[in-house]
């Protein structure tokens, strides 16, 4: 059967054809896709696969343990930065090993599309011991989850599944199967002398994952997603990985006329590698994201050949590939083109109108008028646009739930008033934690959790918190006389204004709650309520 | 057969519907298709664009490289223009002459149009007017799709046979203002 599909809904068809028990995953550009195809999946229903967002990707990457180790497949989706957040858990279930195959879908974002670095998953996977996976066209996306899941279970380790931003929103057509693999029945084969990693036994267990190496090594040399295509040309090879093997073909229509290597499974295939850099004169390595193979390359086996590549200049340092960079890097002139037009302007992306987040930064700007030195911390998502004109709201955005312990800090070191500005879901994601901090050593600070009652900046999911905040804040030992939940339209101005300016004031800890749905989400559910009638 | 497109706007206008119907039609056509969208936070109100590329051979890169597109479908002048490096010497633009002022420092309108008008393949449409005049005020960008359809190089009949399956579950009434506004597009061609 054919489909057209998003690079994220191959992995997700992929995954449900491949006998997927569970996806577990935090909501996060380019890899959101992934989880709201399961979500709307006849088969998912049916199957009862387990596709409710998690709070964050520690809490996900767990859960998608916990299912692995009871013999069932499962799947837990990211964005790069997610990585981080569950690195702990991730590290270390390539040190428990799995039992149901565990895939951890990392979807990277060079160029910074929608985040704050362009981190390369690939190293994590390489620090962690465990193989990677990173497809070049859609249908190996949806092809690979099928042999990850089965090399997770042969292996007894978690594989990590790499794409970046183009192969994930881009569409191609896909040959899927006509019907799905049957699910993994519950089984108690997972050992405990393998999962409790007190170190006595993580250090068997850790002579086990490095002893593995050479064989993990050996299975990327005979992978069939790692092609050396011969060709006559020596004087120069290419080295091309994922989605900047196709860039390279790009150029070549009629063929390339050097030998290439494809490669789109790791660890690195050293003996490839080496027959590349022995027979050919000069090695251009193409691949997005940071020089991961390069580095290893040019570290590794300096060969005969003279190795190019990001570290070079022929290809730039930063920032995704496209098919001019790689004309460029070889030789090729770009086809003739119109100049830049210089009467387009910027368009960058703004707060909706209707926003409620827009009568927050209004009457915070208000109130901060009075107060010259303030600092406001904010946070990642849709209301970090009160960075840009016309609000100038904000003074940082660093990772989910810095603003909280931001401000924290900054008030420790005497700055006052220090606001932070954090969403509901980002709040439930990583800002908890951090307000009881604060709450514990009464900080003074004033928190704005701006809750639009969805994940908005993402399009819309669920969010984790959603009519539990004031529970939450008084759980974590809030004072209620601090606690402050108002309506953010422009007729409430004045009192969203007192209760900021109050609770500047008071010297502890503070929270406000400006609470009113998304506009998208609105006028979705609008939509909704219209289409029932 | 290969066409290289690209599509934009600015967030929200609704290009990946057109893209859709584009794609319905390849796929039908047994065509090799690849597209390329932007998800995320431009969608808030910053411009948008699509990479869609069908063709008979099997397609490579996701992106069009520079030089490289035969079409430009915009729902916006400006943003036609944003793109224009990546535009073949001899590809056309197809654009709504209507700009969508959200930024404070938007351009004389007037020299954008002028700026258009240099290029030797530019249809302009006023299609928010157009499809308020004609009853199918919904459908503006279908309407610009019908006038791509020649550039497009994909049959009338195959582009009609798409929307009737893209909007099929939506209701009779959905799918003829959508066919009327592509057959409103078809008349503006050159």
């Amino acid at each position: 059967m054919k489909k057209l599909l998003l690079g994220d809904e191959a992995i997700a068809q992929g995954a449900i054809d491949a006998g997927l028990s569970g996806v577990y995953a935090y909501p996060g550009t380019p890899s959101t896709e992934i989880t709201e195809y399961i979500q709307d999946s006849p088969v998912a229903k049916e199957r009862n696969i387990h596709r409710r967002w998690s709070t964050n990707e520690k809490t996900a990457m767990e859960a998608a343990l916990g299912m692995s180790y009871m013999g069932k497949r499962a799947l837990v989706c990211m964005k790069h930065v997610g990585l981080n957040v569950c690195a702990d858990p991730f590290v270390n279930s390539a040190m428990t090993g799995t039992n149901g195959g565990l895939i951890v879908l990392v979807a990277d974002d060079p160029s910074m599309h929608s985040s704050q670095d362009e981190q390369d998953s690939r190293f994590y996977a390489k620090f962690a011991m465990i193989p990677t996976f990173e497809p070049s066209s859609q249908q190996e996306a949806y092809d690979m989850m099928g042999e990850a899941f089965d090399l997770s279970e042969q292996l007894h380790l978690p594989i990590l599944m790499r794409v970046t931003t183009r192969m994930a929103h881009s569409r191609a057509v896909v040959e899927v199967a006509d019907e799905p693999r049957q699910q993994n029945e519950l089984n108690y084969d997972a050992q405990a002398s393998n999962w409790v990693l007190l170190p006595a036994f993580a250090r068997k267990r850790n002579v086990v994952v490095t002893g593995q190496q050479p064989i993990l090594e050996q299975m990327a040399v005979d992978s069939k997603y790692n092609k050396y295509i011969d060709a006559a040309d020596h004087k120069l090879g290419i080295i091309a990985s994922g989605i900047a093997y196709n860039y390279l073909m790009e150029c070549y229509p009629d063929g390339c006329p050097y030998p290439v290597l494809k490669i789109s499974h790791y660890p690195i295939p050293k003996k490839l590698i080496r027959r590349m850099t022995d027979d050919c004169e000069f090695v251009l390595i193409a691949e997005e994201g940071q020089p991961f193979i390069e580095d290893q390359v040019r570290g590794v086996m300096p060969g005969n050949a003279v190795i190019k590549g990001r570290l070079t200049g022929e290809l730039p340092r930063t920032g995704e590939l496209n098919p001019d960079f790689l004309k460029k890097a070889l030789g090729i002139e770009s086809s003739e083109s119109y100049a830049p037009c210089e009467d387009v302007t910027p368009r960058p992306p703004a707060l909706c109108q209707g926003c409620g987040h827009r009568d927050v930064y209004t009457a915070l700007n208000e109130v901060l008028k009075e107060y010259p030195n303030a600092r406001v911390f904010g946070d990642i998502g849709c209301y970090t646009l009160g960075f840009l004109p016309p609000y100038k709201a904000i003074h940082s955005c660093v990772d989910m739930g810095a603003s909280i312990t931001m401000a924290k800090g900054a008030s420790d070191a005497g700055q006052w008033p220090a606001v932070a500005i954090i969403g509901d879901s980002t709040f439930t994601h990583s800002g908890m934690t951090g307000l009881l901090d604060a709450i514990n050593e009464n900080a003074d600070i004033t928190v704005i959790i701006s809750d639009n009652l969805t994940t908005a900046m993402t399009g819309g999911q669920d969010s984790a918190g959603t009519n539990k905040f004031e529970a939450i804040c008084k759980g974590l030992g809030l004072s209620e006389d601090h606690l402050k939940v108002v309506n953010p339209i422009p007729k409430n101005m004045p009192e969203i204004t007192q209760a900021i300016r109050d609770e500047i004031n008071y010297h502890g800890v503070s929270v406000i709650i400006p609470r009113r749905e998304c506009m998208q989400t609105l006028q979705r559910h609008l939509k909704q309520k219209k289409a029932a009638k | 057969m290969k066409t290289d497109i690209i599509l934009c706007g600015v967030g929200g206008q609704g290009i990946l519907s057109i893209a859709t119907i584009i794609g319905e039609a390849a796929m039908k056509e047994n065509l090799y298709i690849k597209q390329a969208e932007v998800h995320g936070m431009s969608q808030r109100g910053g411009d948008v664009q699509s990479n869609l590329r069908i063709s008979s051979n099997p397609i490579s890169s996701d992106l069009i490289p520079l030089g490289g597109a035969d079409v430009i479908i915009s729902m916006e002048p400006m943003e036609a223009l944003r793109y224009l490096p990546f535009l073949a010497k001899d590809g056309w633009i197809i654009t709504s002459s209507t700009p969508f002022i959200n930024i404070p420092n938007y351009p004389d309108i007037e020299t954008i149009k002028a700026d258009l008008q240099k290029i030797s393949n530019v249809i302009m449409l006023d299609i928010e007017q157009a499809a308020k005049d004609n009853g199918v005020p919904r459908s503006a960008n279908v309407i610009l799709l019908g006038a791509a359809q020649k550039a497009l190089g994909i049959e009338y009949d195959k582009l009609e046979d798409a929307i009737r399956r893209v909007f099929g579950r939506k209701g009779e009434a959905i799918v003829e203002a959508n066919i009327k506004a592509l057959a409103i597009g078809k008349q503006a061609q050159k």
